[in-house]
């Protein structure tokens, strides 16, 4: 019997089996959280840059555990990768693998998120300007009254960023006295669902007197405006980020204000042309585009910020074009909308 | 053996090699598994799953798990189950990380990287892990709240007590000392290690023919001369083996280079230094021995599995269950301490997510280990056999890269399947189980 179930789940295993090969360059990839839909674009992406590169791709998901991620990346330089691109799950606690790759000689690559670490290399869209278009948005929409900030993962340093950048567009006017934050939360592991219970928490300790709501990305957006629609408010300003289709066909229909879009497939693209780079013996600031920058904790690190588009209910018809969405999708449930959707 | 299968029947005429040995069938067909998985992964990788390196991650990330495992077997032997030992690992982890890096060196004003700093920080956070065990045990054993609604409880309370303490904060770095109970911070050397290995081989081999000859001065009958010497050669040949196997993994040359480098000197040219047994390993491999010794040699030992048997003939009997109950489960809460030293140590921080679903891998592996939920019977070198096999699997489909879906598929038919062998063996056997 315990044959059996070997064997079986051998079969199992070999029906799914990637090798690593000897010949030409290898990059692992290690995820964090592979079950979010947005991280497919970004893989395929990715695998595309390294095909055009003649490097080969092999990754591993971390399943939100920083422990497995830890195990996964011994993993891959056990398999002789020759580049590595991180989505960390926690910023700090991946020091441990940085540091195993780094005694291999293997680059590391902080894919999207920050790994307070001076090897690494940081590849990201400049999220303080992210913060900046979101408060941007929402301000125009609403140059006064009282305004909620739903923040991201408390794990997640880009959080602290958004936030950064937000503040930085919304000072004067709280200095005025034109804008007053009546509340702010962190959302624990970016979870819809917290942003949701929070939400309806800051509404019932406010009476509903909430004027806008500055939510970091499109999944929070998401539940902030399930809080409000749940008390007749939707409509109010909301701000997003990441161009997720939900949030940009809340977008046209007009119960999101802004979704600032971040090119997953530009990320992708970037960092597997680095990890190549990189792979191949080239130094990190000899990277294109590369320039020096200290984090907030002091860490000084090379660095590509990439530029993200604020997409509003003006310049829908960027995504479309761009094929990031179909127009059906976008339009969904949107009559006499803005354009494309009218 | 496990202590509460009944013995083959003396009497019973002995055929084949198997049953001259008197070997456990059961460990035989786990340790079987395992080796087939290996092999097959092997193969799958191209040779890179049974090499030195990878085998010493493979324990290495092991035993947090396997450490909480042996504590499961004494908890699901007595008919109970413990829901919150990942929870008690993310408030242990996040007490001690707050005494390392907050209490002793800003309040108390010891200084970062006191000496004395990591034995204070283990005594607190072990202390804690047992009296929260402790207090579990009381509402489960003098309240009569079923172990499962105060664990369950247990849970939610003290994932979240972790998260207040730290406010969701990573904490780190952590008390350079303390991490070396992480794995690859903390190795004997290859010297160290191989007079561990023949320790522990002498040490076998001594008490194994001790055995045999108080076996035979109390008239029992005892296995052919040449099975146990083939015992011993099998005993000493997988310690010295895996020594061996942890031994020729070298110490990367960078990192190498750099331990040197704070040390002040120059790396001599074409330096080889492996890193030997580490002591998390170390840690686990006590634990495992202690606990044995528990199970099998002590009358807190002998109590646990007379309870699980039948609890209330052995409460007649005049055992106090209730005390028995408070002790099992501060035991586990000591235990998931310890494994919140091994891991946050492995992590050099103590992170928010840090024991998330542990739960479940350590009644997993209490499970495919053999422990039967049913109560009375289960051992501790089961679970940890247990733990590695999972851990085998979720590593080795890592590396040859399933997809994150059907690795948790495949982890959960094995759980199932393991057990349901497990049934059947029992019933072939005629042992109730």
């Amino acid at each position: 019997m315990k044959f059996l179930t070997t064997i079986s789940t051998i079969a199992i295993v070999a029906g799914s089996a990637a090798f690593a090969g000897s010949d030409g360059l290898t990059v692992g990839v290690s995820w964090s959280n592979f079950q979010e839909e947005r991280w497919k674009t970004d893989e395929a992406a990715i695998v595309g840059a390294l095909d055009a590169g003649g490097a080969k791709y092999i990754s591993a998901d971390a399943q939100s555990s920083s422990s497995k991620q830890l195990s996964d990346i011994e993993s891959l330089i056990a398999q002789g990768v020759d580049a590595i691109i991180v989505l960390a799950q926690d910023a700090q606690a991946i020091g441990p693998a940085v540091q195993a790759a780094a005694d291999e000689g293997i680059p590391v690559i902080a894919y999207d998120r920050l790994i307070e670490d001076s090897r690494a290399f940081y590849l990201t869209f400049d999220n303080v300007e992210v913060g900046r278009m979101q408060a941007r948005a929402v301000f125009a929409a609403q140059p006064q009254g009282n305004y909620v900030m739903i923040k991201g993962s408390p794990t997640d340093p880009n959080a602290d960023f958004l936030r950064g950048g937000q503040q930085e567009i919304l000072q004067a006017a709280i200095d005025s006295g034109a804008v007053k934050i009546v509340a702010e939360a962190y959302t624990d592991g970016w979870l819809p669902a917290n942003a949701q219970r929070n939400m309806e928490q800051i509404l019932t300790a406010n009476d509903n007197n909430v004027d806008a709501v500055v939510a970091s990305n499109d999944g929070t957006a998401g539940g902030v405006v399930s809080a409000l629609t749940s008390q007749g408010m939707d409509g109010i300003p909301v701000s997003g980020q990441d161009g997720d289709h939900a949030a940009l066909n809340r977008v046209a229909l007009g119960t999101q204000t802004v979704s600032v879009w971040k090119d997953a497939r530009d990320l992708g693209r970037s960092a597997g042309e680095i990890a190549v780079a990189l792979a191949g013996g080239s130094m990190k600031d000899a990277v294109d585009g590369a320039i020096s920058w200290t984090s907030p904790a002091g860490t000084d690190m090379t660095a590509i910020f990439l530029e993200p588009v604020p997409i509003t209910a003006d310049n829908l018809s960027v995504v479309v074009d761009a094929g990031w969405i179909t127009k059906e999708a976008l339009c969904q449930g949107v009559t006499a909308g803005p354009a494309p959707c009218n | 053996m496990t202590d509460t299968t009944p013995q083959p029947v003396q009497t019973m005429q002995k055929r084949g090699l198997i049953q001259q040995m008197e070997l456990d069938m059961r460990l035989l067909g786990m340790i079987g598994a395992l080796i087939i998985l290996s092999i097959g992964f092997n193969l799958l990788t191209d040779g890179r799953f049974l090499t030195p390196r990878n085998i010493f991650n493979l324990t290495i990330q092991t035993v947090s798990v396997a450490i909480m495992a042996c504590g499961m077997v004494f908890v699901i032997v007595t008919r109970h189950i413990d829901l919150s030992v990942g929870a008690l690992l993310a408030t242990t982890s996040a007490v001690m990380a707050m005494v390392q890096t907050d209490i002793l060196p800003n309040m108390l004003g010891l200084g970062l990287d006191h000496p004395a700093t990591w034995a204070i920080t283990l005594v607190v956070g072990l202390s804690v892990g047992a009296l929260i065990g402790a207090f579990h045990g009381w509402l489960i054993g003098f309240l009569t709240i079923p172990a499962f609604i105060v664990t369950l409880g247990g849970f939610l309370v003290w994932r979240n007590v972790g998260w207040y303490l730290t406010s969701g904060q990573t904490i780190g770095p952590l008390d350079s000392t303390f991490l070396m109970f992480g794995g690859t911070n903390g190795t004997l050397g290859a010297t160290w290690s191989w007079i561990l290995g023949i320790v522990a081989v002498l040490v076998a081999v001594i008490g194994q023919w001790n055995s045999r000859r108080g076996k035979a001065g109390h008239g029992f009958s005892v296995k052919p001369v040449w099975a146990e010497t083939l015992l011993s050669v099998l005993f000493s040949g997988a310690i010295l083996g895996f020594i061996w196997t942890l031994n020729s993994y070298n110490i990367p040359e960078r990192r190498l280079e750099r331990m040197f480098a704070e040390r002040g000197e120059v790396m001599p040219e074409g330096t080889v230094v492996s890193y030997g047994l580490p002591i998390s390993v170390l840690i686990l491999i006590a634990v495992a021995v202690v606990m044995t010794i528990i199970a099998r040699r002590t009358k807190f030992g002998r109590y646990i599995f007379a309870t699980g048997g039948n609890p209330d003939a052995a409460e007649l009997s005049g055992i106090n269950t209730r005390t028995l109950t408070i002790k099992i489960f501060a035991l586990m809460g000591f235990l998931a301490a310890l494994s919140a030293v091994v891991a946050s140590a492995r992590l050099a921080n103590h992170s928010n997510d840090i024991g998330t679903l542990d739960e479940l891998r350590v009644i997993a592996a209490a499970v495919i280990g053999g422990t039967a939920l049913s109560g009375g019977i289960g051992t501790i070198y089961g679970a940890i056999l247990g733990a590695l096999i999972m851990q085998a699997l979720q590593s080795g489909m890592a590396m040859v890269g399933v997809d994150a879906p059907f690795q948790n598929i495949v982890v959960g038919s094995v759980l199932v399947l393991a057990v349901l062998i497990d049934i059947m063996y029992r019933k072939r056997l005629g042992v109730k189980s």
